[in-house]
């Protein structure tokens, strides 16, 4: 059984590649088996992430002492073969996937994934990069899980066609390949002066590095945290995303909640894993209230819905990497309690923004799924082009008082997202600014723990003006509007999370002790680099019989 | 044979930048392409040049326990540069055909989708 138990690491990434590479064998017509398909495997990434969760607590000391799973992938021990290592994190991270994938999967099913591309099996690619992102114990197999996530992504946010969508998407995809070329640049140097790939063995050689050497391997180092801030979405990197996650179906956009999160993910893994070899610098700070500040001014002069929220992602990663540069380690449990809920939020708002589009009648050209253009994407290639709105209104049962519950929703996200009790977004961002006051500060000034203050406060305060203007006019204008037939299966999954960031709040004290747990293992490294680089292959291998 | 090499991979990177900052698609993907070529051979040479070097040491000498590792090639940026060329190749197509559906859309092939104003 324990044995069995060793196998749960590598589930999140077998099971939606299977999944994701079955369905190209099942018929378009049998969509029922698609989507049965589709859900049973993100259901068991989920099962096997709270599973994670539950094996790297203390609870389980006869499996994983000390909390961390080692998973070598070929067989072979840690430096030299490819490992899988789950911690506290790397758990937590992959529940958090999971989670937001089933509430965006299911919000799709309804009308979403109806046209014929392979959006099923794009959205379980998406998925798999992700979780392989967060288990993986190797730099370079971080590189191929972005990348497999990434092309997934450029699929997911092209469904729908029309020329703004072709437009962004390239602009997406050039700004993302152009990052993946500064990954490699960052790997190839790193690699060339440590002489190693995996994380853990990494960290114990950066130190011993002498002068020469770790120059360059600093410049990798920088050019590595470039490629992750691209992806995180920090200034001056980030024009491209508020337009792209607008502009995508409300579902990719909801997935997509996680793809900032990877790149944030990666700057705390590596930062803490280096911790004594000083990585994460003071620039961070800097870039994060610089992203703050932009994204704050883009919340306050955003018109549409979809691209505030767009702006409020930015907000997140300001202060993320704003708290993260200050380089306080208590505050590193608050900073992931606030990642998990404006994960949540993020993925939440996406999918209510996908709902009240459709109360707007009287301006379409703001409207992001533009029907009359859908047919143009293939207009060069000669194929006839399916209508993503075909079926809108056959699909699913229809819930009354849709008008309140749009309303209702749309409060929650703005209490989650602004940060008012009685949500969690306000434990999130209490904690965070509390533990920042009351932690002596070592490496940054004071002032810059008031100015972090400050800018966060402020933030809200803008964020909570920009949606309260744009839910009176969404609710409350006297603008011809159409009621919406919602139906069920998109309203749960809205319902769903806006209940579990309840229960989020309801449970913060087990939940933010977990986290606590997750910190501290995250700030003893040695721990890590133990367990990897000692954990011994039980196969032995026919060249140890050799004389 | 370093400095040619350095050289090699300092025009292609250079020139690669350049395509990628003008506003003409098709010049953006050439750029991108030739940043990849550029980083490929980085990659390539991060395992350090060396000519007629084996890749992996044979038993007999690994037994004598007298290793020289200036002798061998390192086979570890080989496999990532080839791993690196098959994911920069299926980008690369993906962006082609991206760019393929701006142009058939817009009729132009600015990236932003429509000619400057004069």
């Amino acid at each position: 059984m324990n044995a069995l138990l060793r196998h749960l690491v590598v589930l999140p990434i077998i099971v939606p590649l299977l999944a994701g590479t079955l369905m190209f064998f099942v018929a378009e017509a049998r969509r029922t088996l698609r989507v049965a398909l589709a859900l049973a495997s993100v259901v068991a990434q989920l099962a096997a992430g709270i599973a994670l969760l539950y094996l790297t607590s203390d609870a389980a000391p006869y499996i994983w002492p000390e909390g961390i799973g080692v998973y070598p992938i070929g067989g072979w021990p840690a430096p030299f073969g490819i490992v899988l290592v789950v911690d506290r994190l790397a758990a937590v991270m992959v529940t958090l996937t999971a989670t937001v994938a089933l509430a965006a999967l299911v919000y799709s099913v309804t009308r979403w994934d109806r046209p014929g591309q392979p959006f099923h099996s794009q959205f379980q690619f998406m998925t798999m990069g992700l979780c392989g992102a967060f288990l993986t114990g190797d730099l370079f197999n971080l590189f191929v899980f972005f990348e497999v996530l990434l092309a997934a992504s450029y699929g997911l946010m092209l469904r729908g066609g029309g020329t703004e969508r072709v437009r962004l998407g390239m602009h997406y995809v050039a700004v993302n390949l152009t990052g993946s070329i500064l990954f490699l640049v960052g790997v190839a140097l790193i690699y060339g002066m440590a002489g190693t790939l995996n994380m853990a063995d990494l960290a114990g050689r950066a130190g011993a590095l002498a002068p020469p050497e770790r120059a360059l391997f600093d410049a990798g180092a920088a050019i590595l945290g470039i490629a992750f801030l691209i992806k995180a979405g920090s200034w001056p990197l980030n024009f491209w995303l508020p337009g792209t996650y607008a502009i995508a179906i409300a579902p990719v956009a909801a997935a997509f909640a996680m793809m900032t999160k990877v790149g944030l993910y990666a700057v705390l893994r590596l930062g803490t894993l280096m911790e004594e070899y000083e990585t994460l610098g003071a620039a961070l700070f800097y870039l994060g209230l610089a992203t703050l500040a932009t994204a704050t001014v883009g919340m306050l002069g955003a018109k549409h819905v979809a691209r505030l929220v767009g702006y409020s992602v930015l907000v997140s990663t300001g202060i993320l990497l704003a708290a993260l540069g200050l380089r306080i380690e208590a505050l590193t449990a608050p900073i992931l309690f606030y990642l998990i809920v404006s994960a949540l939020t993020t993925c939440t708002f996406f999918m209510l923004t996908g709902m009240t589009d459709r109360t707007r009648q009287t301006n379409p050209s703001v409207s992001p799924d533009d029907d009359a253009d859908t047919t143009s994407v293939y207009v060069p290639y000669g194929i006839k082009a399916p209508s993503v709105h075909a079926g809108d209104e056959d699909a699913g049962i229809a819930i009354p008082a849709a008008m309140a519950f749009l309303g209702m929703a749309f409060v929650c996200c703005v209490l989650l997202l602004v940060g008012l009790p009685p949500l969690p977004g306000f434990l999130a961002k209490f904690a965070l600014l509390a533990t920042a006051l009351d932690t002596p500060v070592t490496v940054m000034t004071p002032t810059a723990v008031w100015v972090l203050c400050a800018a966060v406060l402020i933030s809200g305060l803008a964020g909570l003006i920009a949606l309260s203007r744009v839910g009176m006019r969404l609710f409350w204008s006297l603008a011809a509007r159409t009621t919406p037939r919602l139906r069920l299966l998109e309203a749960a999954p809205i319902a769903a999370l806006i209940l579990l960031t309840g229960g989020l709040a309801a449970l913060a004290e087990p939940v933010y002790g977990y986290l606590g747990s997750a910190a501290r293992s995250l700030h003893e490294p040695d721990a890590y680099v133990r367990a990897v680089l000692s954990y011994e292959t039980s196969r032995e291998r026919p060249e140890d019989h050799r004389p | 044979m370093e400095i040619v090499y350095a050289l090699g991979i300092g025009i292609l990177a250079g020139s690669g930048v350049w395509l990628l900052l003008r506003p003409r698609s098709f010049q953006v993907l050439m750029g991108l392409m030739l940043l990849s070529y550029a980083t490929n051979l980085f990659i390539f040479g991060m395992g350090r040049l060396a000519q007629q070097a084996p890749p992996i040491i044979e038993a007999a000498v690994a037994a004598s326990g007298e290793i020289d590792p200036s002798r061998y090639a390192d086979p570890v940026p080989q496999a990532l540069v080839l791993t690196a060329i098959v994911i920069g190749f299926a980008t690369t197509a993906l962006f082609l055909v991206v760019l393929l559906a701006l142009r058939g859309q817009t009729g132009t092939d600015h990236v932003d989708g429509r000619e400057p104003d004069a």
